[in-house]
């Protein structure tokens, strides 16, 4: 079949809301913006493990330390089955991993601030978590059958993510007047990250959108941001709390809330790796994975030694 | 009554220093996969931890001429001293390597195994519940850091000379396991500790023997932490544990 | 096909902008990458396994406990295969079209094309 008959039957497919499968025909743009997007997608949770890991051994109670350790363990398996989808593509987990090491593949920004209270424990799994969930939610209907696979497991396990951090900050605002400004603190530090997780605004960008087009993603980043400030706006009324942005305002005409502008240098320059924590969050990812070299090396060895064992007592008896 | 509390504590304190030694290694694990595992024993042992300190406390507030604050399980594990803490040396110890942290969980689950059979055959009917639901996860660390021990043990020649030092650096604390203190032939008197070391040692004989690992000839064993006479590394486990509870006292979580 | 994609996403951040703190790497390590396998689960006695996922894992033992460990966390489970993906033979999708449509027009093999009357209940 010619190229172009191809790619118009793939975009048949997707169009008809068929999914792509891994050994199916695709564009070699697909591919690679998949792989792309899913393993940096991979990266984010992984590297989200940290700076909430970082309070595992504070946390305030056993119920909470034991909450929180599920928390980080599942943001683990969503990286696990995220590197998985994106090996159906044709990329090791190993490849991947190593371009996130040397700095070549990006995570999201966000984990790139860092977890100063206990409060930004329910914070993180409020707002970040939140944002994230919005992504997710629409990612269950991508295109990609493995990807789209990965997030509807993945979204089921969200589902206490943001949960257990909104009802930890509610303790938080019925507490102590420390813990509430500490609560306070905590939202005031994380909003304005939060809403940079979306990405840039549509209007930054003046081409035909491909990934919209392929379905890979399903909705523009601005109004995903929009949901996420619908929605945070009216919960944070319920925390007694407030958000850093003056100009956070119900409009009638458009039944949306009117929020301020984001700082984009900020935001720019976390992504460049000027972030507060950038260079430590990268720190921790290759050391754990350098120090498990010869663990993986000896584990292989041995299933190597066995299997040449068992082999040997085979022969024997035949 | 009062043995029985220790007791008690002693068995919540133990599985609650190793969770928190454990929980090091989330977000740092060698392969995301052990990772995870290493962070499901890590909760199964949190679990523990808040059964036993739950029962301790059930058992200080009846005893108790009425006390104005009742005990909790976070009371029990956030306002107590190093002194007071009644763990197991070897689950205080830092993690160290791979190798380290995986023998000091074989060693451990091995003997908790043991023990939490004899418990259930003990006349405390909530120490025996509790032994019931927690022998069927430590049924599963046994088998998980037997695997790992004979992978290391006869995998690479850095991995066993890993799991050598790991030895070295362990050994002497096992010792602690078959020691009885006090509250302990108290509140077992049914537990026979020799016929629980030989069984213990049989079956690390028998792992180490499939991991090419020779066992140690018996040696000198540090003790001290059933009675709170603790490493130098608790005060520091400690600190970092219950440092919200410092900070803010009578807060809530 | 030259597609310029430039809108940036959640997650999908453009190769060009990234920069700052690039570590040096020395090896990839990649000679010690684990094998990979697919898991499937059984999450109920009396139900068939069921693709669920996959992971990497040095033999079929650890592979299985992996599997327990990433993906029976919240009672999925009671019974779970492993079959290390290499093993695994898939039809071509350039062939469905041969393999799977002729079977579309053998409405006959389906109970509801035969016609009986109401007293026949049951059938
Ligand atoms: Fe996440
Ligand atoms: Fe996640
Ligand atoms: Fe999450």
């Amino acid at each position: 079949m010619e190229l172009i008959d191809l790619e118009k039957k793939f975009q048949e497919k997707i169009d008809k809301e068929i999914k792509i499968e891994p050994l199916d025909w695709m564009p070699e743009a697909y591919r690679k913006t998949n792989v792309r997007q899913i393993s940096q997608h991979a990266h984010s949770e992984i590297v989200g493990m940290l700076p909430e890991g970082n309070w595992i051994s504070r946390a305030p109670s056993l119920k909470r330390k034991a909450i929180l350790i599920a928390k980080v363990q599942d943001e683990a398996g969503h990286g696990l089955y995220l590197y998985s989808a994106a090996e159906t593509l044709g990329t090791s987990r190993e490849q991947m991993i190593d371009d996130l090491h040397s700095g070549k593949a990006k995570y999201s920004s966000i984990f790139n601030y860092p977890t100063l209270t206990w409060a930004d424990m329910g914070a993180v799994g409020w707002l970040v978590d939140g944002a994230a969930i919005l992504n997710q939610v629409m990612l269950c209907r991508t295109s990609y059958g493995p990807y789209a696979r990965a997030m509807v497991r993945i979204c089921k396990e969200e589902s206490f993510h943001q949960r257990q951090g909104f009802e930890s900050l509610i303790v938080l605002s019925k507490g102590t007047a420390e813990q509430k400004a500490m609560c306070q603190d905590a939202i005031n530090r994380w909003w304005w990250p939060s809403l940079m997780m979306f990405g840039p605004k549509d209007s930054e960008s003046t081409n035909s959108d491909q990934s919209m087009k392929w379905k890979i993603k399903r909705k523009t980043n601005d109004e995903l941001r929009q949901n996420f400030v619908d929605m945070i706006a009216e919960q944070v009324k319920l925390l007694g709390m407030t958000l850093p942005d003056p100009d956070l305002k119900w409009n009638e005409a458009t039944k949306h809330y009117d929020f301020g502008e984001i700082n984009w240098e900020e935001f720019w320059n976390v992504v460049k790796g000027n972030g507060p924590c950038n260079r430590q969050r990268l720190e921790a990812r290759n050391k754990a994975h350098k120090e498990g070299d010869w663990v993986r090396a000896a584990a292989l060895a041995h299933a190597e030694k066995r299997k040449n064992k068992l082999a040997k007592q085979d022969l024997a008896v035949a | 009554m009062d043995q029985l509390i220790t007791y008690s504590l002693h068995l919540a304190d133990t599985t609650l220093i190793l969770a928190q030694r454990n929980a090091e290694w989330c977000a740092h694990g060698p392969i995301l996969e052990q990772d995870i595992a290493i962070t499901n024993i890590t909760l199964d042992l949190i679990g523990q931890s808040r059964n036993f300190y739950q029962y301790a406390a059930t058992l200080i507030n009846q005893s108790a001429e009425a006390v104005a604050e009742p005990a909790t399980e976070d009371s029990l594990a956030y306002l107590r001293t190093e002194r007071e803490y009644k763990n197991l040396l070897i689950t205080e110890l830092p993690n160290g390597d791979w190798a380290n942290t995986i023998l000091r969980q074989f060693f451990f689950s091995v003997f908790q195994f043991g023990l939490l059979e004899q418990l259930q055959k003990g006349s405390d009917a909530q120490l025996a519940a509790i032994a019931e639901k927690s022998i069927k996860e430590t049924t599963y660390h046994v088998k998980w850091s037997s695997e790992w021990v004979i992978r290391l043990g006869d995998g690479t020649e850095e991995s066993h000379q890993r799991m050598i030092n790991a030895i070295h650096n362990l050994w002497t604390y096992t010792g602690e396991f078959f020691i009885p203190a006090v509250y302990e032939k108290d509140v077992l008197p049914h537990v026979d500790f020799d016929a629980l070391k030989s069984a213990w040692l049989e079956k690390i004989t028998e792992i180490f023997t499939e991991a090419t690992l020779s066992v140690p000839p018996a040696s000198f064993m540090q003790t001290g932490g059933k009675t709170g006479h603790h490493t130098e590394h608790l005060g520091f486990i400690l600190t970092d544990l219950q440092h919200l509870q410092k900070t803010y006292p009578g807060a809530e979580w | 096909m030259n597609i310029q994609i430039r809108k940036f996403y959640y997650g999908d951040i453009p190769e060009e902008n990234t920069g700052g703190s690039t570590i040096p790497q020395q090896d990839s390590g990649a000679q010690n990458a684990w094998p990979l396998w697919e898991v499937f689960i059984r999450s109920k006695q009396g139900l068939d396994h069921k693709h669920a996922g996959s992971l990497h894992a040095a033999d079929a033992q650890m592979a299985i406990e992996n599997a327990r460990d990433v993906y029976t966390r919240r009672q999925e489970g009671v019974s779970l295969w492993v079959v290390e993906s290499t093993h695994i033979h898939a039809s071509n999708p350039d062939d469905a079209d041969s393999l799977y449509e002729p079977a579309a027009d053998k409405i006959y093999r389906h109970p509801t094309f035969y016609d009986l009357p109401d007293e026949v209940k049951h059938m």
